[in-house]
């Protein structure tokens, strides 16, 4: 057993959390957040500079062929400065499925345009009548001479307005709910037939609903084989969960953070609040929350090349906590600092907002709960089989 | 980063299992398995066959006869034994006064007690708690007022665990009662309970059991070679045992055999033709007890690693003490609810079982396991502590 970093991912923590020490306070993040993007594409070129871009591609994508321990220690300083550039939905998601099904020329293209910065991706899955469910896919592709046609409806795609390129996860057989018969396809943003409605999320983030109206793509358009994306899209979500789970587990970190300097410097009563023992109690009980959170985000990254059905465990469990034990942080900061936690111009409410906001990414924790319930039912024992 | 046991870790694993199967009785097992008291032989005979084999004080150097085992074998050990069934191995004396005794006791004191702990020719309780001094510590009242070469002690101990099993006890007992702080003037001394003047008076629990007890003191003569340590010196001595590293009191492995347990129930106990794993609601609550588990592991085997690495857990262990109790309540609350009616009928252990036979000990089970949130520094005495020590609060 081994908790260390090696001195790769040592590095690479250095460098994330200097590059957001140094240049991602809260005013700049709050700058980019209101651009037209959503985010700044000079901190997005900087961090394609900095091969931040490449870290969960592998080798022969050109990328840093990072694990699970790589993603985690990006997304929690990424976590920790409440960074809002398209990392998740261009590198993450978009990242995997390139490297999962594309192949030869055309994945080191693609991965290259992902990795340099240069065009930014976004995973065009979930739809209006399907919430968390992935494989609820109505939109169609139909084949049309050497190419397809495209029809459907996309719900709130991850920073879907602002994206070159979109992957489109269509149905080419099958039924809504069936894993089988889904296609990947890559589309240009702007191709005709696309229309896109973007919008501000609550968290700070973006995203867009999408429809796609006899959108003609060209036979390259598919990645991989047709019908078969279903299990690298799995694979991708797994990984994009356990991004979120580690950005959580920054922004928790630092919400505590931010919380225990409160207490210590805001005074009633002629004292430091806290020096009150209730309010040190509920502030230790963040701190346990916080804690949850990340031993299982740990457990769950260093579980990517577990047997599937331990990774799968592990991962909803930790998507579970970050629901739960996030959502008791996020509340408890807000009381704790008390009306000024009710403040848009306060770090602490968005914090807050991106705690509570990530459980409805990527599948919530009734949604990752049923998951987890199945394979107690079917009798399996995740601890039986724990370390 | 890699969080499975490494070669070596699971050689070790495999022999602790080999051990186990081979050295513990099935009839004691059975009884830890489901809840049942040990009789006061059983309990002696694990201590003696570990002490025989060398493992019974894991905390201990090896020139006292400790195994020599780093953090992650003793976690095995602690896991292992756990899932086998074996007793939970009583830490008064083993790992609560040895390790006073070994860093300062004198030379006699260490001759003698420490090889009686390996063979468990003594008992020993535990002095700490007073009817007025619970977590509050220092207020203890006990007096030993010095004669000659005797303390005449006098005053009362409680929830002394087993104390009716022991012949030796360690006691916090004031001995300068003018001291300016009621931290100091505290002496350190070891009792032998078999003196005159020593009454142990059982007190029941909630749920029916003799396992806590009152001692009084009357004019007791205690052995001045019988202090550990300094006179007046003995809160140093006792905060030293409050914080001698446990890194075993998550208490996982006994959280994982319970929770195996319930599950097992969980998966062939049927109402109205149904498993009650079956029943969503059920079933969402084992698991979001099993989540909350696997992050109790994951964080106690991250402060085994610190401590393997050399790091000392110190108020971390206050967070694993949360958690790990909670988890375990937890456990103990849903095998509550899991027997339904059953968990009503309240029956003496000889007499015949109403219900299905793991229905008797879960409402018990469950009032007893209230006593983890209070015992050992109360779950609102750790967040002190957290919030002082970690938070500076």
């Amino acid at each position: 057993m081994d908790f260390s970093y090696s001195d790769e991912q040592r590095m690479l923590k250095d460098m994330v959390d200097r590059l957001v020490a140094e240049q991602y306070d809260f005013d700049t993040r709050e700058a980019a957040r209101a651009s037209s993007a959503g985010y700044s594409t000079q901190m997005w070129q900087q961090f394609a500079e900095l091969g931040l871009l490449g870290v969960p591609l592998s080798e022969d994508a050109g990328g840093f062929d990072g694990g699970g321990a790589e993603l985690m220690v990006v997304a929690e300083g990424f976590g920790r400065a409440l960074v809002v550039e398209p990392y998740l939905a261009s590198v993450v998601l978009c990242g995997h499925l390139i490297d999962a099904l594309a192949d030869g020329v055309h994945k080191a293209e693609l991965a290259e345009s992902i990795i340099s910065g240069e065009m930014r991706y976004a995973l065009a899955c979930h739809e209006p009548d399907g919430g968390y469910d992935p494989h609820w896919i109505a939109t169609t592709a139909r084949a049309d001479g050497d190419g397809y046609v495209l029809d459907g409806s996309k719900a709130v795609v991850a920073h879907g307005d602002s994206a070159d390129r979109l992957i489109v996860i269509a149905r080419s057989s099958g039924e809504p709910g069936d894993r089988d018969g889904l296609s990947a396809f890559l589309v240009d943003a702007s191709a005709q037939g696309v229309a896109r409605r973007g919008y501000p999320t609550i968290d700070g983030h973006r995203a867009a609903d999408i429809t796609l109206a006899n959108v003609r793509v060209g036979g390259d358009a598919l990645l991989g084989e047709a019908r078969q994306a279903g299990a690298a899209l799995d694979a991708a979500l797994e990984r994009g969960v356990i991004y979120l789970c580690a950005e959580a587990t920054g922004a928790m970190d630092r919400a505590c953070e931010l919380t225990l300097e409160y207490l210590k410097q805001r005074k009633q009563f002629g004292v430091p609040i806290g020096s009150f023992q209730a309010l040190q109690h509920r502030m230790v009980d963040m701190r346990i929350a916080l804690e949850k959170v990340r031993a299982l985000t740990f457990w769950a990254a260093c579980s990517l090349e577990s047997a599937p059905d331990e990774r799968r465990q592990r991962i909803a469990a930790a998507k579970v906590m970050v629901g739960r034990a996030g959502r008791q942080v996020a509340e408890e900061a807000i009381q704790l600092f008390g009306g000024m936690g009710m403040m848009e111009e306060s770090a602490i409410a968005h914090y807050a907002k991106r705690i509570v906001m990530i459980d409805h990414w990527l599948g919530d924790h009734r949604w990752h709960m049923a998951a987890f319930r199945r394979a107690l039912v079917d009798g399996d024992n995740a601890l039986a089989n724990a370390a | 980063m890699d969080i499975e046991y490494n070669d070596a870790e699971r050689a070790f694993r495999d022999e602790v299992r080999g051990f186990l199967a081979e050295n513990l009785p099935a009839t004691i097992a059975e009884k830890v398995n489901n809840y049942r008291r040990l009789s006061r032989d059983e309990t002696v005979h694990w201590h003696r066959v570990l002490g025989e084999k060398g493992w019974l004080a894991m905390h201990w150097p090896t020139e006292y006869g400790g195994p020599g085992w780093s953090p992650i074998q003793k976690h095995i050990f602690e896991e292992e034994s756990a899932a086998a069934g074996a007793p939970r191995l009583l830490p008064f004396g083993i790992n609560m006064v040895a390790p006073v005794i070994i860093k300062f006791g004198s030379q006699a004191q260490k001759d003698y007690y420490l090889p009686r702990m390996l063979t468990m020719d003594d008992w020993w309780a535990q002095g700490y708690s007073e009817p007025g001094a619970g977590s509050d510590l220092a207020s203890l009242k006990m007096r030993a007022e010095r004669q000659g070469d005797h303390y005449i002690v006098n005053g009362q101990k409680t929830w002394t665990t087993l104390g009716q099993h022991a012949n030796m006890i360690f006691c916090l007992v004031r001995t300068d009662p003018q001291a300016a702080k009621k931290q100091e003037g505290i002496s350190f001394l070891l009792i032998d309970m078999n003196s005159p003047g020593v009454t142990v008076r059982p007190l029941i629990t909630l749920d029916g059991e003799h396992e806590v007890n009152e001692v009084f003191f009357d004019n007791v003569e205690v052995p001045v070679e019988n202090r550990v340590g300094e006179e007046n010196k003995g809160w140093t001595y006792a905060k030293y045992l409050l914080t001698f590293e446990r890194t075993g009191i998550a208490g996982v492995g006994i959280s994982k055999a319970a929770l195996a347990h319930l599950k097992t129930i969980a998966h062939e106990y049927r109402i109205r033709g149904q498993r009650l794993i079956e029943q969503p609601a059920f079933a969402d609550r084992l698991a979001e007890i099993e989540i909350e588990l696997m992050a109790v592991e994951m964080t106690n085997l991250r402060v085994v690693a610190a401590a393997e690495a050399g790091g000392v857990p110190g108020a971390e262990s206050s967070f694993l003490k949360i958690m790990g109790t909670e988890v375990r309540q937890k456990i103990s609350d849903l095998y509550r609810e899991a027997v339904g009616p059953y968990a009503l009928p309240f029956i003496d252990e000889d007499d015949a079982p109403v219900g299905p036979d793991f229905a008797g000990v879960a409402a018990p089970t469950y009032f007893n396991l209230r006593k983890l949130s209070i015992f050992g520094g109360s779950n609102e005495i750790q967040k002190n502590i957290i919030s002082k020590a970690i938070l500076g609060l």
